[in-house]
């Protein structure tokens, strides 16, 4: 089953002028289900499209089982790749779409109607075997082109943006479907998303890509839980972001001036130099929230401006006394809920935010979407 | 508030109204079916009884029937060489990497713009003439005749499919082509396969455009046919008094076999399967190989410049020694027996291309919106789309003389002149028709509702949003029409009678070019040679003023 090895790739389009992929360098490996997130424009299908071969880098290699991809193309590479539009082609029917891989590579037609059987009837779409791609279903269609990479004979499986034109509620049944499929089969896939949540459901590890390179790879619990960067503690989840400055490092702990001159302490900084301006980061679920103005750890006092309820949580967003803005989320079951107006004290354990230096472009920049 | 704007504000205001629109589609529809449609078909039809005088002429219909097979033999020959030649240059502009790209991209249009008569003296010059490629083997390398004949229908016609597929590969989606790299198949597996299949209804358009475009060509035909006879000569031949019946015989069949085949392939061409069942891997690897690339690119690039562009060219050497010895000091100044009579014909040759052009566009216009935004219905609105073919499919000398029957039949003097112009008209409407009802049919129709709703009403969204975003369309089919007209020898002959002083400038290019014909090949004169320059640096400047007007702007 194979791995994959980007080493040091580059992609420029435009006589040099666009650099889509930017020295990127990622191993994925053998049956591992990877996703790779950024917004768009960040190079994640150019990379894709890399490894698949049908662009050629202008810097580095790229392995597949250990093997140099130089200089092989796409058809060579044993690679099934589903497009964000399908690509089903328009005059065959599923059927012939299905087995297109098989006998085109003139394999034994026993063989390749078998294949074909299977991955349709592991899709649930044998019926539909005699339909044209155009009396298809978004979600059939999606199937049918999973299908069509399988029955190819593919053990890495490269995914654009499948599901991305699909409705939300068939998105999310499909995601776990395809995931399923991949395991079951033990394959190796590469998804690529720019719906972060899609990325953190299904994949065994993420990688977060913006502007042509990867800012950090790891399990959604290790993006979520520590973000090593400002973008990706934005991306990934939801973040609250609070400037000021290093005052001191004591025990373990950074002390960290706001604006207004209010005073909290980190467990996690990246960064230590006394007077060193930094971006806190904390979760909208890592803050608490209690009623009145009390004095306790990491505690800032504020009022509750604006609240929304949405079903499991209700958000509140809190005006703090040095006019920075933060939302906390809490579970709407646990106690009475606050009001608007209301004065309330939000608080935080050291150990759930994060300190990043703050970035040269500026914060604002440095969060952009693009 | 200035005229224009009273104007403007006043059709804005009256287009709102219903009956403004209906009146509008229904001079278009009367126009078509007036002056375009009925006069041909009637015009035969009427003298259909005249049929029999020929049957019972064994070796006048033996001569007929052969001239009209070898219209047609050729045309589909010509079809299908201009196919298998056009569609790998067009390959070579739209996927191609090489650096003689843009310079075949540029001058793949030029043997569609040089008037086919300049076409025609071009090549007998370069395949006939001491003078050209025949100087090297000693004597006339090739004869007028029927070899002749699709050599010059070979060269018109190409343009015309190379823009078809490029345009076609450039529309093409080329994820389909990945998608089938990425499931195992080699390039060539994955053309074969995929796109050709999925690039089928273009390439039977383009199949078709060049099967009428040499089913129509006459004025060079005469010049490199020699004693060869394709129905468009055997017409313009017995175009003379008393031959009356055989003309409506020759002209009748063309006309119905003309439809007959055009019926048939839209039938039966969807249904055309392109082998896709059948895989050879290893076979097509080496297809798709560097080497066999190069091989393709440079058989590509050997027939366009040596087979299309050279010859069509050629006659521009015979213009040169026209700078120096004299000749085109006479032509400036009109001085001379040719010039005396080129200039004044050239001068006829855009009056009625102008007059046609501006006709066809003002009552063309409708008729393109009406079939693509299917304003009468879909029914209605895919007749008309399918009619407005017929002055395209049929012979133009056909159309030229069934047009010159009703006119004349009917209680009225027409001046020749307005015959010619209603003829030239009839040939020319379609080009800008379906090139500008397919160009509306891309706009999406939302881009119009949303304009609506904002408050303009229909005439307005028509200048506002229609209108500059096909400009590129509507003026391409206005200089294809220009141009056509200017080419169009067959019709205008069909229509004058032989002593007509009206001469467009390839009737009279033809009779000049048909005096140098000798056994022993085509003599080279300056003053033809100069003509065809003149003619082809006026086609070149329209060209080029086309691009400045529509340049980088929004294309449909």
């Amino acid at each position: 089953m194979p791995d994959v090895k980007v080493v040091s790739v580059t992609k420029t389009f435009g006589d040099g002028k666009i650099v889509a992929v930017d020295d990127v360098s990622l191993e994925v490996h053998d049956k591992e289900y990877l996703s790779l997130v950024g917004p768009s424009g960040c190079g994640k299908t150019t990379l894709l499209r890399l490894i698949a071969g049908l662009i050629q880098p202008d810097k580095g290699e790229i392995y597949i089982d250990n093997v140099s991809m130089k200089n092989v193309p796409p058809e060579d590479r044993g690679v099934g790749f589903v497009f964000q539009t399908y690509a089903l082609f328009p005059h065959m029917n599923v059927w012939r779409n299905v087995t297109y891989g098989p006998h085109i590579k003139a394999l034994d037609e026993k063989n390749a109607a078998a294949l074909g059987r299977e991955t349709l009837e592991m899709m649930r779409l044998y019926e539909r075997s005699d339909a044209y791609p155009s009396e298809l279903s978004g979600g059939m269609m999606q199937r049918v082109a999973v299908a069509r990479a399988l029955a190819a004979g593919a053990k890495l499986l490269l995914l654009d943006e499948p599901l991305g034109a699909l409705d939300a509620k068939i998105r999310n049944e499909l995601r776990y479907d395809i995931r399923h499929l991949v395991k079951d089969l033990g394959l190796t896939a590469i998804h690529v998303t720019h719906d972060q949540a899609e990325a953190m459901a299904i994949s065994d590890r993420i990688a977060v890509m913006r502007k042509g390179k990867i800012l950090q790879v790891g399990t959604p619990t290790e993006l979520y839980m520590n973000p090593e960067h400002l973008f990706v503690a934005n991306f990934i989840g939801e973040s609250n972001f609070l400037e000021g400055y290093v005052i001191g490092v004591d025990e373990g702990l950074t002390k960290i001036k706001l604006r207004g001159n209010l005073t909290v302490n980190s467990a996690n900084a990246k960064v230590g130099e006394k007077d060193e301006r930094i971006v806190l980061a904390v979760r909208p679920e890592a803050l608490r929230l209690q009623r009145g103005l009390k004095k306790t750890q990491n505690g800032l006092q504020g009022k509750v401006k604006d609240v929304t309820f949405e079903g499991t949580v209700t958000r509140y967003e809190i005006l703090l006394a040095n006019e920075d803005r933060v939302i906390v989320t809490m579970p709407s079951l646990a106690g009475e809920p606050y009001n608007m107006g209301e004065e309330v004290t939000v608080s935080f354990e050291p150990e759930k935010s994060h300190v990043f230096p703050y970035p040269p472009r500026g914060l604002m920049d440095e969060l952009k979407l693009e | 508030m200035g005229a224009k704007a009273r104007i403007t504000k006043f059709l804005d205001k009256i287009s709102s109204k219903p009956i403004t629109r209906y009146a509008v589609y229904f001079i278009g529809i009367l126009f078509f079916i007036m002056i375009i449609l009925v006069p041909p078909i009637l015009g035969i039809t009427l003298k259909l009884n005249l049929f029999m005088d020929v049957v019972n002429d064994p070796a006048l219909t033996s001569r007929a029937l052969n001239a009209i097979f070898n219209s047609f033999a050729i045309a589909i020959f010509v079809g299908l060489i201009d196919l298998a030649a056009g569609i790998p240059a067009a390959w070579f502009i739209a996927r191609g990497k090489s650096r003689w790209l843009n310079v075949v991209d540029t001058l793949a249009d030029l043997p569609f713009i040089i008037p086919t008569v300049a076409l025609g003296y071009s090549l007998l010059l370069f395949w006939n003439s001491s003078y050209g490629v025949s100087g090297l083997f000693g004597g006339s390398l090739i004869s007028p005749g029927w070899v002749l004949v699709i050599l010059l229908h070979f060269v018109f016609s190409f343009p015309i499919v190379v823009r078809v597929m490029v345009g076609a590969l450039m529309d093409y989606q080329y994820v389909y082509e990945e998608a089938a790299r990425t499931l195992g198949a080699h390039p060539v597996g994955a053309e074969r396969t995929v796109t050709f299949p999925i690039l089928k209804p273009s390439i039977i358009g383009a199949f078709v455009l060049a099967f009428a475009r040499s089913i129509s060509e006459t004025g060079a035909t005469i010049i490199v046919a020699g004693t060869f006879e394709n129905g468009a000569i055997f017409i313009q031949k017995l175009n003379t008094p008393g031959n009356l019946a055989p003309l409506v015989f020759a002209s009748s069949l063309l006309i119905l076999i003309a439809i007959a085949i055009f019926a048939v392939i839209q039938v039966l061409g969807p249904r055309l399967k392109i082998p896709v069942h059948r895989v050879s891997p290893s076979f097509e690897r080496r297809l798709s190989g560097k080497k066999m690339v190069s091989l393709r690119d440079g058989v590509t690039l050997f027939t366009f410049f040596i087979i299309i562009l050279l010859p069509a060219l050629f006659v521009l050497g015979s213009a040169f020694p026209a700078l120096v010895d004299g000749t085109l000091n006479n032509a400036l100044a009109a001085k001379g027996p040719f010039w005396q009579q080129y200039w004044p014909s050239l001068a006829l040759s855009y009056f009625i291309g102008f007059v046609a052009t501006l006709v066809n566009v003002v009552l063309g216009l409708p008729m393109a919106i009406m079939i693509a935004r299917k304003r009468m219905g879909k029914t209605v609105s895919a007749v008309f789309d399918l009619l407005v073919n017929i002055p395209i499919i049929v012979p133009s000398v056909a159309l030229g003389f069934s047009l010159g029957l009703f006119w004349r039949g009917l209680p009225l003097t027409i001046p020749e002149l307005l015959l010619v112009i209603f003829a030239h008209i009839a040939i020319t409407y379609s080009y800008f028709v379906k090139s500008l009802a397919a160009a509306i049919s891309r706009i999406d129709f939302e881009m119009e509702n949303a304009a609506r709703i904002l408050g303009a009403r229909p005439f307005a969204v028509f200048r506002t949003i229609i209108l500059p975003l096909v400009k590129y369309s509507f003026f391409a089919g206005a200089i294809i029409m220009f141009t056509r007209s200017v080419s169009e020898t067959g019709a205008t002959l069909a229509v004058i009678s032989p002593t007509s002083p009206l001469k467009t400038v390839p009737v009279l290019l033809v009779n000049y070019i048909k005096s140098l014909i000798t056994p022993t090949g085509v003599g080279m004169s300056s003053e033809v040679g100069l003509g065809c320059g003149f003619l082809i640096l006026f086609s070149v400047i329209i060209l080029l003023l086309l691009r400045f007007v529509i340049r980088g702007r929004g294309r449909y």
